[in-house]
């Protein structure tokens, strides 16, 4: 070890003396602009202890001389939101059909709360805009398996769909195939029938002979809920098989797999999550999306049953602040 | 297999595996070197390195099959934290007993740093684990903590795993290997020490910055706030140590791709210890916080800082240990453009899918709903992991090209040659 100071000859500066596996090292003092930043930085949380709560003590804790607290502004800004919006939310919740087709500003504010909520909510699902995904459904069209009213959607909303909520939308089309009910060969024919009779007979031409021997096993089979004609039953759930809308694609394979299979999904109930005033502001949503179908007159107020609880103040604890 | 299983094996295998096992190969190496002495304990050392990679085959296969305790950097259970714990404390009195018999009358600074990395790490390691297994035949436990206490503790852990980790240790390796390769005396002894007594005392004490606007009490989001502030000077001095060192020998960044890897390093790691004080600001952390700036700093630090200055000793060790004149250098400079552009893809990518990210989800129309949904952030974010994908690529191509240049290095037909500083231990003592 060599253990003498000697002057590095680039620098200029003299070396501490100390020496490990040739390493020497450089006496330079500590540059100034480095001290003076630390210096600055000791300073500043210095000041920031005094004017924020900081340190702890043996009872709680310094406050700080701005009395700043985290939680007073977050609680004080829930409720800042909250009476912004539990007026409005309140008039939706009130607010027939009519009322809001007569009310700008009512409209403006349920197409922004629906949106927010469909965007945290639906659109997993449904995709953005409502263009839906292979047994997700289109809610931008024209067309409605449960109804496209906004009594009807918010209906649907409400109890949702295959859902354990005891007015749960409901439809169960059989598993023609997987459950043996139907020979491949009956399946293959009612498939024919099925796009002979919709507007998808066009593009895929269904056989006409096997066609008019599915005719027969679709009178027998489907025709209780899809409708002799195939127009489909809403109070069903059963979907019009006449135009070209396929919730499961529509080629004629796929068509054939949902004889075969028979699938039906499940929509979440949202009674227990959203309180009035956001249901009806999502239904509002969903109904503007492009399809909605006028109510029946004179409008029926969708909060009919006497169970619905009663306006914001009282909303579930969960309700999102939307 | 899904993300939730192969996330703790990524961040396990970078920071323990690989940045575990190049800290035990250059301490072991380093405390020798500067301490004139050969490893203390015989065997054991063989016993620290091959239990420190039954640590690693027991945490990858068992994060692969589910087994973990969910804490976030320390998912191993409980008896791999108890052999974890042993193999630990061997490493320490291994690295102990060589300073203890060393020849030199001073202790260099590359072991401090080390010694505070190895002492740091167990504390850190053996209070975050204290949990009670539920039964002795499985690998489930319970933490001891609970609650908001739980977090902390986690978080305690979790910010000095990064500060003693992968910040002491790796300067133990710039501190021995920036000199060496650039052959000048270190910069400044005084900076040295100040800047690791204040490195040491200030980093514990950071971890809440982890935990601002959540449950945890407002007064120790201010602690930790204002400790990472303070934290900025002294991560700075290890930078200025490590650049200022090359006053003198800047001409070698032309020439030598190896001493250019380290240097750069250095100069990530600036950015990173800058960047880390700037997000612990709680005003800048409701920005940045949850979002993918946060993923782009990690990475500055882990490629930029951490792996460059690994690969850079990695290169110099395969060169003074297997006594090769050099290692490739067209290779070395394939290796440093290709991977530096794929750190700054990386980073750039996800500093502004973070921001964007973090203004996305703070916008509120004027009723004060939120303007996009989540699923709207997540999308507009494709373009920048397409880039980040790159960025990860290209730095991954270039670390494929060093193992080739280490492993032709090693065992090419290159003479052994005789370093000036290669003279054995016996012959400087004697001088």
């Amino acid at each position: 070890m060599a253990d003498k100071r000697e002057r590095d000859e680039v620098t200029g500066t003299e070396t501490t003396g100390h020496e490990w596996d040739g390493i020497r090292e450089l006496d330079t003092p500590l540059p100034r602009w480095w001290l003076y930043i630390f210096y600055a930085t000791i300073v500043f949380s210095v000041v920031y202890w005094v004017l924020m709560p900081a340190w702890p003590m043996i009872n709680g804790y310094t406050r700080g001389t701005l009395g700043f607290s985290d939680r007073v502004n977050v609680a004080a800004d829930v409720q800042d939101l909250r009476s912004a919006r539990t007026p409005m939310f309140d008039r939706l919740a009130n607010a027939s059909v009519a009322d809001i087709a007569a009310d700008p500003a009512l409209q403006e504010f349920a197409r922004a709360a629906g949106e927010s909520v469909f965007g945290d909510y639906c659109r997993t699902c449904h995709g953005a805009g409502g263009a839906g995904a292979p047994g997700y459904p289109v809610l931008a069209d024209d067309v409605w398996i449960w109804g496209g009213s906004m009594a009807d959607i918010e209906h649907t909303l409400r109890v949702g769909i295959r859902t354990e909520h005891p007015d749960t939308r409901v439809s169960q089309m059989p598993a023609y195939g997987r459950d043996g009910l139907l020979t491949p060969a009956q399946i293959g024919d009612v498939t024919e029938h099925v796009i002979s009779i919709s507007a998808a007979n066009s593009r895929l031409e269904a056989n006409a002979s096997a066609a008019a021997r599915g005719a027969a096993i679709f009178q027998e089979q489907c025709a209780a809920c899809h409708g002799p004609t195939g127009a489909g039953d809403r109070a069903f759930g059963a979907p019009s098989l006449l135009d070209d809308v396929w919730l499961y694609g529509g080629s004629r394979e796929e068509i054939r797999r949902q004889i075969e299979l028979g699938r039906g999904g499940v929509m979440p109930s949202w009674e227990a999550r959203f309180d009035p005033g956001t249901l009806r502001a999502l239904a509002y949503y969903v109904h503007e999306m492009g399809g909605g179908e006028p109510d029946a007159l004179p409008p029926s107020p969708a909060t009919s049953d006497a169970a619905s609880p009663a306006p914001t103040q009282n909303a579930p604890a969960n309700t999102p602040l939307r | 297999m899904n993300f939730g299983r192969l996330r703790p094996l990524h961040t396990n295998a970078v920071i323990f595996a690989f940045g575990g096992n190049v800290l035990i190969a250059t301490s072991f190496y380093v405390v020798q070197r500067t301490c004139r002495a050969r490893l203390a304990g015989g065997l054991w050392p063989w016993f620290v390195f091959w239990g420190f990679q039954l640590v690693i085959v027991l945490a990858g296969t068992g994060y692969l099959l589910g087994v973990t305790q969910g804490r976030e950097y320390a998912e191993l259970p409980w008896y791999t934290d108890i052999w974890l714990t042993v193999v630990w404390v061997t490493y320490l009195l291994v690295f102990l007993g060589t300073l203890w018999k060393r020849q030199e009358k001073h202790i260099y600074v590359a072991n401090w740093f080390y010694l505070a990395f190895i002492v740091t790490i167990a504390m850190l390691h053996l209070v975050n684990n204290m949990a009670i297994p539920v039964s002795f035949s499985g690998w489930f436990s319970y933490s001891l903590f609970s609650g908001v206490q739980d977090a902390l503790t986690q978080w305690w852990y979790g910010h000095n795993a990064v500060g003693f980790f992968l910040t002491a240790g790796f300067l133990g390796i710039m501190y021995y290997f920036i000199p060496k390769q650039a052959d000048r005396p270190v910069y400044s002894y005084r900076l040295s020490i100040i800047h690791f007594w204040a490195l040491i005392f200030l980093y514990i004490w950071a971890g809440p910055h982890h935990l601002h606007y959540t449950a945890l009490p407002q007064w120790a989001q201010t602690l930790g706030m204002t400790f990472s502030l303070m934290l900025w000077m002294p991560s700075w001095g290890g930078m200025i140590n490590g650049l200022m060192t090359l006053s003198g020998a800047w001409d070698k960044l032309r020439t030598d791709p190896v001493l250019r890897m380290l240097v750069v390093s250095v100069a990530f790691y600036g950015m990173s210890t800058f960047e880390g004080p700037v997000m612990s600001i709680r005003a800048v952390n409701s920005l940045s916080h949850y979002t993918d700036w946060t993923i782009g700093h990690v990475h500055s630090g882990a490629l930029g800082w951490v792996a460059f200055v690994s690969f850079g000793a990695l290169y110099c060790l395969t060169m003074w240990l297997w006594k090769k004149r050099q290692v490739s250098h067209a290779l070395v400079e394939w290796h440093f453009w290709l991977s530096t552009l794929g750190i700054v893809l990386y980073i750039t990518s996800m500093w502004v899918a973070g921001i964007m990210q973090g203004l996305m989800w703070r916008a509120y129309n004027e009723f004060g709903f939120l303007e996009y949904s989540f699923v709207e952030s997540v999308e507009a974010m494709h373009p920048y992991y397409l880039i980040r994908a790159l960025g990860g690529v290209l730095f991954l191509v270039g670390a494929l090209i060093m193992a080739y240049n280490l492993w032709r290095t090693a065992t090419g037909k290159d003479p052994a040659v005789e370093r000036a500083s290669d003279v054995p231990a016996q012959a400087v003592a004697a001088e």
